[in-house]
């Protein structure tokens, strides 16, 4: 099992989870976060440009079975990727995969691959 | 001593008065007051709206979408001074279609001047300035989360002035052709067909031409915050009042009879929303009854002059069955209203506009028998008010695709797909409007 952690633009989030749909993954979680990653992204406030020290993102979570990782990592990097998954900028976010220990479900006290 | 003190006070009284009477009507200092707040209160109204607007978007757009009301208060503003106020109430030039007054331009020629109920011009200019400013606001309801500011300035300046001063010409001017038309004029108290039914229908054309947002209507695109919103139509309530109460230019018995319509209508129109929802999804929700405060607003704007209490509260009952299932007809068809622009200003003026007819007080009546030379019945009125809707109607629909063309051409209406996605306030004002979970 795999824990996939994506961090991607916020406004980028519904394309993605579109995608996640179609690729059949829809058990996710999702928060508001923010981050300092290479990006510079600007805001204009009375006049002054301000790069606040935080640009704020959207980091996506899923569980997954091993043979589902590579499907859900296509997904999102079709959908994050700038210009419609043609090409990137800086900014695009990142994806990390971590190994996966234990899943419970809570309801019916589950584990493992058949809890995810 | 004291004789000489009474002489000067006598003759200064005559002088005074001799010179008020020499410049034309004395200024009502009563009238003139109640003006004068009901175009703060109108105002008003532009920021409520912007409120009641800005809670209905996504938080990305709630910036941009605050920024088309507000937006209007600055270009509709200066172009009324320009030259909407000469277009509006200027004499008939080019066989009726505006006005023109070369007096009017910059305001220049009203400096001094008091109008027959004692209110001074500028005061009158200033006060229907402020209905040419919220119209276009009320508009871009309809295609919010998906126009360029840039384009939609251009767009609300020539609208305002191909679209909003001319209707604004007809309907109110002393020798606009719906003024005149059947006994006593087309009935439009306050702007249900020059704002509302105008806007509405503008909004509607503008809203198709756009397309919908991207992912409607399958995916849920949920208000960010209807504190806000309920908030903006209290602010609009309030402001309603100069809204109607101050469009008899006067302060009295007129002003009375429109300042309690349109109590009763807002109240009515609120009660019945929540009703129909309780009985159709078993809760009465926020939205809904502020939605129906509007729809019973909108629908007494053109009535609140001539009718009765009971006549008000029947057009508000009407306005919320009506706009409810236009809301509905809506989601079948499919066209993207985003903030129900036509829905309930354009269906609920429309509403007003009509059924106002058969609600009319008598007084009224007798007077348009009497200017008709012997009878007038409700039918003839009825029909008046037809003709007046359908005549608004066409010519908002088809000068607006003129202008979205011309300005979607030269300017560009339409953002592009990322802009849309990325939000109204990123892409064109490059702010945030909440600082959520932001740690800086």
């Amino acid at each position: 099992m795999k824990l996939i952690t994506a961090i991607i633009r916020e406004y980028q989030l519904d394309q993605v989870r579109e995608s996640l749909i179609q690729a059949g993954i829809s058990r996710i979680t999702v928060s508001r976060v923010s981050g300092n990653g290479n990006q510079v992204n600007t805001e204009v406030y009375r006049g002054k440009e301000f790069v606040p020290n935080l640009t704020p993102k959207m980091r996506i979570e899923i569980a997954v079975n091993d043979e589902f990782a590579e499907v859900t990592i296509d997904a999102i990097i079709k959908a994050a990727k700038s210009h419609n998954g043609h090409e990137g900028e800086v900014g695009d976010g990142k994806i990390f995969v971590t190994p996966l220990e234990q899943v419970i479900r809570i309801r019916t006290e589950e584990r493992g691959s058949s809890a995810i | 001593m004291k004789k000489a003190i009474l002489l000067a006070t006598l003759l200064l009284g005559f002088f005074v008065n001799g010179w008020a009477t020499n410049g034309g009507p004395e200024v009502d200092a009563g009238a003139t007051a109640w003006m004068i707040t009901s175009t703060a209160l109108v105002l008003l109204m532009v920021p409520g709206l912007a409120m009641f607007y800005g809670g209905l978007v996504r938080s990305k757009n709630v910036l941009g979408t605050m920024m088309h009301s507000f937006a209007a208060m600055g270009v509709m503003s200066v172009l009324w001074v320009l030259v909407g106020y000469s277009m509006c109430f200027g004499e008939s030039v080019l066989g009726g279609w505006f006005g023109w007054n070369n007096d009017y331009v910059f305001l220049n020629g009203i400096d001094e001047t008091v109008m027959e109920g004692g209110v001074p011009e500028l005061v009158f200019s200033m006060f229907q300035g402020k209905f040419a400013i919220i119209t276009p606001a009320l508009l871009a309801g309809a295609f919010a989360e998906r126009v360029k500011f840039k384009g939609y300035l251009v767009f609300i300046a020539l609208w305002g002035i191909i679209v909003y001063n001319p209707l604004c010409h007809w309907v109110w001017a002393e020798d606009g052709f719906l003024f005149n038309m059947g006994a006593d004029g087309a009935i439009d108290f306050a702007g249900g067909t020059v704002v509302h039914i105008s806007a509405g229908v503008s909004g509607l054309v503008a809203a198709i031409y756009l397309g919908a947002r991207r992912g409607y209507p399958l995916r849920q695109l949920r208000p960010n915050n209807l504190v806000m919103t309920m908030m903006g139509v209290g602010l609009l309530w309030v402001g309603w009042f100069g809204f109607n109460a101050g469009s008899s230019v006067s302060s009295g018995i007129a002003t009375a009879q429109a300042l309690t319509a349109t109590q009763v209508a807002g109240a009515t129109g609120a009660l019945a929303w929540a009703i129909i929802e309780l009985f159709h999804h078993g809760k009465a929700t926020a939205l809904g009854f502020a939605s129906g405060i509007l729809a019973g607003l909108v629908a007494v704007t053109p009535a609140a002059g001539v009718v009765q209490p009971l006549g008000a509260m029947a057009l508000a009952v009407a306005a919320s069955l009506v706009c409810y299932g236009a809301l509905m007809l809506k989601d079948k068809l499919g066209y993207d209203d985003s903030l129900d622009a036509f829905g309930i200003h354009g269906v609920g003026g429309i509403v007003g506009a009509v059924f106002l007819s058969f609600f009319i007080r008598k007084s009224w009546m007798e007077n348009a028998a009497a200017l008709a030379g012997g009878e007038w019945t409700v039918w003839n009125q009825f029909g008046i008010q037809v003709v007046a809707v359908g005549i608004a109607i066409a010519y908002s629909i088809v000068l607006t695709i003129a202008l979205i063309w011309i300005v979607e051409k030269l300017f560009k209406l339409k953002s592009t797909d990322e802009e849309e996605m990325m939000g109204l306030d990123r892409a064109y004002h490059g702010e945030r409007g909440y600082g959520m979970m932001n740690p800086n």
